[in-house]
């Protein structure tokens, strides 16, 4: 490959340069992060050090004992846990099959319909909260598990709002599959909903890796709604609420403050490093569809 | 990174357009699946999807449009006064406010910046990743995804408190660089330091985006196109304007889209690194300024009309991006 590059190749002194700037910035970059759980593991007394290291001495878990002693954090952990995790699952299926009706049908509204979801995309979530909360308000009344102070009312949101980007994304992947494919099922007489599941949602399933990161990543940050829609059942809260305890008036717990906030940024990391490939090259294909 | 192969490879069969001459399908079958094509089926899979979105999110955008034109205050909600009509009173009571105006300057200065800063980091490493080798690319690739997969709450944290005047590190460093007015110095005090802070993490956490999608699109390009530009002689500035730059142009104009939606909707960072909006909502932007209005004031009515603004601003967007994917004659 690399002699071919020949018009991206620079000289030697130039790409040390470019390397050394690279790994700085990388630096820099991942710094945040490294003082996060730096300071999760710093004992007591030398979090509040007005000459703080970029190092520990004596590694504690002090702090994550306080956030784990915290009532209910475990509690809140599995909250934002299977918020994010319904959200991924409702939404991926969701948006599959709508996928699947844009991205291999033409009907009429087809283009009315992109367009549509191109537009949900561009909605604010933040502007609905105040009609999102009547609406959850409301629909307590008659449906239980989705009024306000469930977790239903911090699921259903989500799902809404991670749908359109999720289906525009997926209808690249869904495309990609060769109609001779479908073809050849039926041929072989599998019905509609055989190829659907067992031969369309297989094939396109790293595109819904893809989609699922960024649906995930949307619950799992949840913090506006979480903050308005989840009033006095505190034991239907998320992490980002348990992550506000230790802001305090008399001063902030910066050592819990970092323990939790490095759990609840842990699961994301891991999801990410796992996902990374997909996650790339999904976004490659989704950005040209 | 297989990206550039997978698009291409994902992209050729649907040049093949369906139900080829050449097909072994019988016919009749072929035009039976046609015809059920174009009634249910498709109507069918979508159903879920438009339930979703018809009830959780056109329902609620037209409850914000009626509540900004009713009158709407805890009284209203609770049900102790009849809910009046209004016509455009609460718009009429926003725009005369100065402070709504210095909001929405503030917000879209603000996001600008933001997406300015953003879009310049990300492109100029995308390029920078495109020169070095393997291990300084990983290492790069891997410290943005850290920051991209942080959630904003947390990333704000940990920023307030890399800057905190005590306890943070960023202050003794300035202090050790010479800068001394640094000590001690209160980033959140200040309404400018509070915005360059909240800038920082936004930049931060929005850049990887933009890095990892332009480099996808810089390595999607053909080498042999490049090859050819430069066998004629052409420079490495020559070759970026009129090869790689129309090349991107598509990529860019997402990244660009995406950063504006994205960054004009702050909230989290605001909210949590200036306190709920700064000293005397110095920070506010129109999100905060909405959700401050609604659920501490409870003028429901009021922060309904701020969202609505919101909305259309973005509609405009839109719009705009609509028009660009258009003259690009993207099929839909």
């Amino acid at each position: 490959m690399s002699h071919s590059r020949v018009s991206l190749r620079i000289r030697r002194p130039w790409r040390f340069a470019a390397e050394a700037t690279a790994l700085l910035v990388a630096a820099v970059v991942a710094f945040p992060l490294y003082w996060m759980v730096l300071s999760a593991f710093k004992p007591e007394g030398e979090i509040q050090s007005t000459e703080p290291r970029p190092w520990t001495g004596s590694p504690s878990l002090d702090s994550f004992r306080r956030v784990f002693q915290q009532e209910d954090f475990g509690r809140y952990f599995l909250n934002s846990l299977f918020v994010a995790g319904v959200v991924v699952v409702a939404s991926a299926l969701i948006a599959f099959l709508a996928a699947t009706a844009v991205a291999r049908f033409t009907f009429r509204f087809r283009t009315t319909l992109l367009i549509m979801f191109l537009v949900a995309q561009m909605v604010p979530i933040e502007a609905l909260t105040i009609p999102m909360f009547f609406l959850m308000r409301d629909l307590g009344e008659s449906v239980p598990g989705v009024g306000l102070n469930t977790l239903g009312s911090l699921i259903l949101p989500h799902i809404a709002f991670s749908l359109p980007f999720a289906i525009w994304m997926l209808r690249g992947f869904v495309k990609a599959v060769p109609e001779a494919l479908e073809e050849a099922a039926y041929l072989d007489g599998a019905s509609r909903s055989r190829f659907l599941w067992q031969i369309l949602f297989p094939l396109v399933f790293p595109g819904l890796v893809a989609t699922s990161v960024f649906s995930f990543i949307s619950a799992w940050n949840d913090f506006l709604f979480a903050k308005s829609f989840i009033i006095s059942a505190t034991e239907n809260s998320t992490l980002p609420m348990a992550l506000l305890v230790f802001f305090k008036d008399e001063g902030n717990d910066w050592g819990g403050i970092m323990a939790a906030s490095t759990v609840m940024t842990i699961p994301v990391l891991i999801f990410f490093v796992l996902v990374q490939r997909r996650l790339v090259s999904g976004l490659g294909g989704a950005v040209k569809d | 990174m297989s990206a550039g192969t997978a698009q291409h490879a994902r992209r050729a069969p649907a040049k093949g357009r369906r139900s080829r001459p050449g097909s072994t399908v019988p016919a009749g079958r072929r035009s039976g699946k046609g015809a059920r094509r174009g009634t249910w089926t498709p109507w069918l899979y979508l159903a879920p999807a438009l339930v979703v979105l018809g009830g959780l999110l056109v329902y609620p955008i037209y409850q914000l449009g009626l509540i900004s034109f009713l009158e709407y205050t805890q009284a209203q909600v609770s049900g102790g006064a009849p809910t009046t009509f209004q016509g455009f009173a609460n718009y009429a009571e926003l725009f005369g406010d100065s402070e709504f105006w210095n909001v929405a300057v503030a917000t879209l200065l603000f996001a600008a910046v933001c997406v300015v800063s953003t879009l310049a980091v990300g492109c100029a490493l995308a390029v920078l990743l495109t020169r070095v080798r393997a291990i300084p690319r990983l290492a790069l690739m891997l410290a943005a995804l850290g920051a991209w997969a942080t959630p904003a709450i947390t990333g704000s944290t940990v920023w307030v408190f890399l800057f905190d005047p005590d306890f943070g590190p960023v202050n003794k460093v300035l202090v050790w660089f010479g800068l001394s007015g640094f000590e001690n110095y209160s980033w959140t005090y200040d309404r400018y330091s509070a915005f360059a802070l909240v800038l920082f993490e936004v930049v931060w956490c929005s850049f990887p985006f933009v890095m990892v999608t332009v480099y996808a699109g810089i390595r999607a390009i053909p080498t042999e196109v490049l090859e050819a530009a430069a066998l004629d002689g052409a420079s490495t500035w020559r070759i970026w304007r009129t090869v790689m730059a129309p090349m991107l142009r598509p990529i860019l104009v997402v990244v660009t889209i995406q950063s504006i939606i994205w960054d004009f909707k702050v909230f989290t960072q605001i909210y949590v690194m200036t306190n709920g909006g700064g000293i005397a909502g110095q920070n506010m932007v129109l999100n905060v300024y909405a959700y401050q209005k609604a659920f501490a004031s409870s003028q429901y009515s009021l922060g309904s009309a701020i969202g609505v603004v919101m909305l259309l601003i973005l509609l405009a967007v839109t719009l705009v991006y609509l028009r660009l994917l258009r003259r690009q004659g993207e099929e839909l």
